[in-house]
């Protein structure tokens, strides 16, 4: 490790202002900061030092997301061999799954990442790290059938208008992820959803409709037990089927302080109220549904933990945390039950919200303003 | 009015040249003012219909504008946005029964943005800031200065909705069906409105990273 950092420290000067390779700073800079913490010091003002900077935080959500990634690979191999009738042993599905999950994260990485250079190159500013999460998300809520160059087209969209436009990293006002995924959904809806994307190189003969999609149709007889929706064996995007999974990455971000938990709490809260109020309404068989079904289904659980909680899109007062929350959870079950159009509200949900949450977090803190100037007028009426 | 002679100014002199560039680029009312967006967002899925209405629109802005130069005198104060509405809708009746006896199919898909061009903001402000107080040839310059701005960026934007979302041109297949083959496919999103909004965003950004006066300083 000594001999690295040695070599680092020699390249450097190369890479500095005046030096021969200085146009290439940003990638240099990016390198290093990755594989050290950087020996930068803040000059002037007072400033508080965390050992905790942006490259370390994007690592522990990196490790969180690891569970249900595996899974993921796993379950792909899963339904494909259980649509061909096979069952050969868990490796060999697990491998299946792999080699089908692997091009897919390596075209997001590059095309993402590969953007990202350039236009830290343009603007002549650090690589951000920002897409070192949103790289990995992109794969896990697709489904595994995806076309790659339809991948690569999104994950640009997603960089450029979903975060480059409004400054890189940090500035966003949605979350980049979220913002493939639509794109992907509203442009090839074929590939996106309907009974033949779940499963890969699936059988003709059978159904690979999700959970989700079957409900909306009134099909519901083919519904898994709430033990499997927990464990997440069911057709689904990539890395959001299964719930435990989730509940562990979910765990290391909450031991770490990564995530907030009042956003998680809330989005669950929300839509087991959302789901309770349409058991007492109960129009049809899919209001009926077990609350803790639609917790448990498609990428309820995968949305509330890993795309809500994005600390720059969500919002950022306390109290509007349990209203931006409240309001995913609400709006995703609304949509899932009565879009026609829509099986999954998650996306649209969170998506809805983000843009909304400046204005919550606004008049949290102009009503908390309020009710200090009145707490003032009556000390000093005394 | 006064003893001094006025010289007669040539028809194409640079301040009149002017009057049709600068809407092009500097003062574009698409990308710069960010007028007259809802017609942008509406007719460009397809490239006929944002011709068509381009054109339309150059015919009403430069007839109204003269009109409108040569009726300034006479127009009472108070009641000047009625008078400039009244020469506004007259044309634009016109244009959409000339539409209608001649290309119908497009007149049928532009359905009720022809009539809509009658609020069209760009027409009544050019009526309102420019032919209320110039004269007649000035005044028809400058219409047909911002109504070619405006169609530029119709037509540009429909082209490329209409290359990605339907891979046609003009309703001519130009992607070649071998793309197809390997699995290529339109992407529906350029349909929808959201992207036209988005691809003026991309053109405003371009434009702006060539003509360094439009950024604003702060």
């Amino acid at each position: 490790m000594k001999a690295l950092r040695e070599f680092i420290d020699k390249q450097k000067p190369h890479f500095e202002k005046g030096g021969k390779l200085e146009k290439f700073y940003s990638a240099f800079d990016a390198i290093e900061t990755l594989l050290y913490v950087p020996d930068k010091v803040t000059t002037a003002g007072a400033h508080i030092r965390d050992a905790i900077d942006m490259k370390r935080t994007m690592i522990t959500v990196f490790i969180s997301l690891i569970p249900a990634l595996l899974f993921g690979m796993w379950n792909i191999g899963y339904h494909h061999f259980l649509s061909l009738g096979e069952s050969p042993d868990h490796w060999t599905m697990f491998f299946y799954g792999f080699l089908k999950m692997l091009p897919i994260i390596v075209v997001t990485y590059g095309v993402g990442l590969g953007l990202e250079i350039v236009f830290a190159q343009i603007r002549s500013h650090e690589v951000n790290e920002g897409f070192f999460v949103s790289g990995l998300l992109i794969p896990m809520i697709v489904p595994p059938e995806t076309p790659l160059w339809q991948i690569a087209i999104a994950v640009a969209f997603a960089v450029i208008f979903g975060k480059e436009v409004f400054g890189g990293s940090g500035m966003n006002i949605v979350n980049p992820a979220l913002t493939a995924r639509a794109f992907l959904f509203f442009a090839y809806p074929s590939d996106m959803s309907g009974e033949r994307v779940w499963i890969s190189e699936m059988a003709d003969s059978f159904s690979g409709a999700t959970p989700l999609g079957n409900a909306l149709v009134g099909n519901f007889d083919n519904m898994p037990t709430q033990w499997d929706m927990f464990m997440g064996y069911m057709p689904g995007s990539i890395g959001e089927t299964s719930t435990l999974m989730i509940l562990v990455g979910a765990l290391i971000l909450l031991a770490t302080g990564i995530a907030n938990w009042r956003i998680m709490l809330s989005v669950f809260a929300g839509g087991y109220i959302m789901g309770l109020l349409f058991n007492l309404w109960g129009l049809n068989d899919y209001m009926n549904m077990d609350p803790l079904s639609h917790l448990l289904l498609g990428g309820f659980a995968f949305g509330a933990v890993f795309m809500a909680t994005d600390p720059v899109t969500a919002a950022q007062t306390n109290k509007g945390m349990y209203i931006y929350g409240f309001l995913i959870g609400v709006i995703a079950i609304l949509i899932r039950v009565f879009n026609p159009a829509y099986p999954e509200g998650v996306m649209l949900a969170i998506l809805l919200m983000n843009v909304f949450a400046p204005l919550i977090d606004h008049y949290v803190i102009e009503s908390n303003i309020k009710k200090r100037l009145k707490r003032m007028k009556i000390a000093i009426k005394n | 009015m006064s003893a001094e002679v006025k010289e007669k100014e040539p028809l194409f002199s640079p301040k009149n040249l002017k009057l049709i560039k600068n809407p092009i680029n500097l003062s574009n009312p698409i990308t710069v003012q960010v007028l007259g967006i809802c017609s942008a967002l509406a007719v460009t899925a397809k490239l006929m219909p944002a011709i068509v209405l381009s054109i339309s629109v150059l015919v009403v802005m430069a007839v109204s504008n003269v009109v409108v130069s040569l009726l300034r005198n006479g127009i009472p104060p108070r009641i000047r946005i009625i008078v400039q509405l009244v020469v506004i809708a007259s044309m634009v009746i016109l244009v959409d029964q000339v539409l209608k006896a001649f290309v119908y199919d497009v007149s049928k898909q532009l359905s009720v943005f022809v009539g809509l061009i009658i609020t069209n903001c760009i027409i009544m402000g050019r009526l309102e800031a420019f032919a209320m107080s110039n004269k007649p040839w000035p005044a028809f310059l400058d219409g047909i200065g911002n109504a070619l701005g405006y169609g530029i960026i119709l037509i540009i934007v429909a082209f490329f909705r209409e290359l990605l979302g339907s891979g046609t041109v003009l309703d001519m297949q130009v992607i070649p069906d071998v793309f197809y083959e390997f699995g290529y496919k339109n992407n529906g999103l350029m349909i929808l409105p959201p992207m036209a909004l988005i691809t003026v965003g991309v053109i405003i950004w371009v434009q702006r990273y060539y003509t360094r006066d439009l950024i604003e300083k702060n």
